[in-house]
């Protein structure tokens, strides 16, 4: 297997606070790698280090080999890596449809073009309203977003991010916050990510993290606690302790 | 069975049926509306009806093409500058110099006010792109306050606190002179401003201009979709310094004078309360909002010589206070809710 994102010794302080310490991780192509660990272990601030939202405070991040630590996040996107957000960062005042076709826009290289007209490029307007059948926002593609059920912009949160075709999509609790009634559909829409786009995943929701990832690495304080196979790290009498223990 | 399957295994016609209102609900977006049709008639239309009034409506079309080129700042980018006369004042002077000292046709001198401008906007845009709004509104207010002192100083090239004069314009390409009732001048401005105004609607109807009021709305989410916002900003920023400069230009133009008030902080301030008026983020409240200050600045200082001041700063006060949006929504609805109708009976 290859190894698609790999951070060194990665590490960010704020001040005296270690919130990523000597991170190490390999995660190879297509896994389903899901991030746990207690409130506070330092979990967003490393999908942020990734993502490129903070900088690193030292150490490295590899994309597919490249080293992309210094990259601004706007060209770790157009490198085939993107993320979601644990609370909505969307586009308040525009349509799931335009919110989606500007990020398809984006991703063709397009974005920057002053003359030309949205509509005039109609294959991706085509491939816009395909992606929101198929994240079930047809039917609201037209109302604003911040008029949305919450669920329904989680479901945008994760299309947004999805429709850049990254080769690594970075879910920060996709769940969270939404209600009930709602719950199944943003779950079942994770699960059914093409295998093909590699997954990391930060969830609280521990069925959700058993039933969908394949190896978890467990964080505490900021830095590796265990990593193993989903069998590995439930059998993991530490892990329990630390984290199952307070769970159950 | 995986839902990305039943995506590619559903039934044709669905999907095609979603893909065709999707071009719909884009195309209507940038659908030219009603009140556009009739703005631009009524300005011609008062060519004929209103041979009077023509120096006040030239004036309202100058303020009016300063107050699209902010929006575009403002409205579009979301960066708020107290100092957008920086570029209205260079066009003024540019336009005057080149005039006086170079060639006196209208067009040629307008293109080079335009683009000294520009060059200055490029310079001045990577200042803009550091800190936060409250920087912005210094620096941007320092960048124009810095020009108004030059001007003042360097009286041997622009006549200091006299102003610069002693030019007079050719008739415009050659052909139409600068008359007395000045018609061809508000013909002349009204063309720049609808030729402006029709450039500035196909870049925000662009992908350019879809991904501006994203970086606007959140910064942080338009990198994660790949949109590249300091270079965003920069071009936007350098076609906003432009066109104030071109509307610079055709004051000196039509008044054959410049004033060093072209640079002054009031102009800053007028033009955004202009859009106050009118409203940011759909270009036509620089126009809106351009008539509706010029006229009331007309009235209130005949009617209450002394205080009309006080009026347009009570003005002010009860617009924020009761929110322009609410005052303004009809205009931007009205249009949208008769394709609404259109899009309910397919």
């Amino acid at each position: 297997m290859t190894v698609v994102l790999e951070t060194r010794r990665l590490q960010r302080n704020f001040g005296a606070f270690m919130a990523t310490n000597d991170v190490s991780l390999q995660i190879e192509q297509g896994a389903r790698h899901a991030l746990i660990g207690p409130n506070g272990a330092g979990k967003t601030t490393f999908i942020n280090l990734l993502a490129g939202v903070r900088p690193v405070s030292s150490g490295q991040i590899f994309l597919e080999g490249k080293d992309i630590t210094t990259l601004p996040s706007h060209v770790r996107v157009k490198k085939g890596l993107t993320r979601t957000f644990q609370i909505n960062q969307l586009f308040a005042d525009y349509t799931p449809l335009e919110t989606v076709t500007l990020a398809m826009l984006e991703r063709e290289g397009v974005g920057g073009s002053l003359w030309s007209k949205v509509t005039g490029h109609g294959a991706l307007v085509d491939e816009a309203a395909a992606l929101l059948s198929r994240f079930r926002l047809a039917a609201v593609m037209d109302e604003r977003t911040d008029r949305l059920p919450y669920g329904k912009q989680r479901l945008l949160e994760i299309a947004l991010a999805f429709a850049a075709k990254p080769r690594v999509l970075l879910l920060d609790e996709p769940a969270a916050g939404v209600p009930e009634d709602e719950r199944h559909e943003v779950l079942q829409i994770v699960s059914d990510l093409p295998s093909g786009v590699t997954v990391v995943l930060i969830e609280h929701d521990m069925d959700l993290v058993f039933s969908f990832a394949s190896r978890i690495s467990v964080l505490v304080a900021g830095a590796i606690f265990a990593e193993g196979t989903v069998q590995e790290i439930a059998a993991n009498p530490g892990v329990r302790a630390v984290y199952l223990g307070e769970a159950a | 069975m995986s839902l990305m399957a039943q995506g590619a295994i559903r039934p044709a016609a669905e999907d095609q049926a979603e893909q065709a209102r999707a071009r719909r609900l884009l195309q209507r977006r940038s659908a030219i509306r009603f009140f556009e049709v009739i703005i631009w008639i009524a300005a011609v239309v008062a060519i004929f009806l209103l041979p009077s009034k023509m120096l006040i409506l030239t004036e309202i079309a100058i303020l009016a093409l300063f107050a699209v080129s902010l929006d575009l700042v403002l409205g579009f980018a979301g960066i708020v500058s107290l100092g957008h006369t920086a570029f209205f004042g260079v066009g003024a002077y540019a336009a005057g110099l080149f005039a006086r000292h170079v060639v006196a046709e209208p067009v040629i001198g307008l293109i080079v006010a335009g683009a000294v401008a520009g060059v200055l906007g490029f310079a001045t845009s990577f200042l803009i792109l550091r800190g936060s709004d409250l920087t912005r509104l210094m620096t941007t207010l320092g960048i124009a306050l810095m020009l108004a002192e030059i001007a003042n100083q360097m009286a041997w090239l622009t006549g200091g606190a006299d102003g610069l004069s002693g030019f007079s314009l050719d008739p415009i390409v050659g052909l139409f002179p600068f008359d007395l009732w000045g018609r061809n001048g508000y013909v002349y401005c009204l063309a720049v401003l609808f030729i402006s105004t029709m450039i500035a609607r196909r870049i925000a109807f662009s992908p350019f201009g879809l991904s501006l009021k994203a970086i606007k709305s959140n910064p942080t989410r338009a990198a994660l979709v790949g949109i590249p916002a300091r270079r965003r900003l920069i071009i936007t920023y350098t076609i906003a310094a432009i066109m104030a400069g071109f509307a610079g230009a055709l004051l000196t133009q039509t008044t054959s004078f410049v004033s060093p008030d072209v640079l002054a902080f009031h102009r800053s301030a007028d033009v955004l309360l202009i859009l106050v008026i009118g409203g940011t983020g759909y270009l036509y409240g620089g126009i809106f909002g351009a008539v509706g200050f010029t006229l009331l600045k007309d009235w209130l200082s005949v009617v209450t010589p002394q205080y009309w001041m006080f009026w347009i700063g009570l003005l002010l006060v009860v617009l924020v206070l009761v929110g322009r949006e609410r005052l303004a929504h009809w205009i931007e609805y009205m249009p949208q809710r008769l394709s609404r109708l259109r899009e309910g009976g397919r």
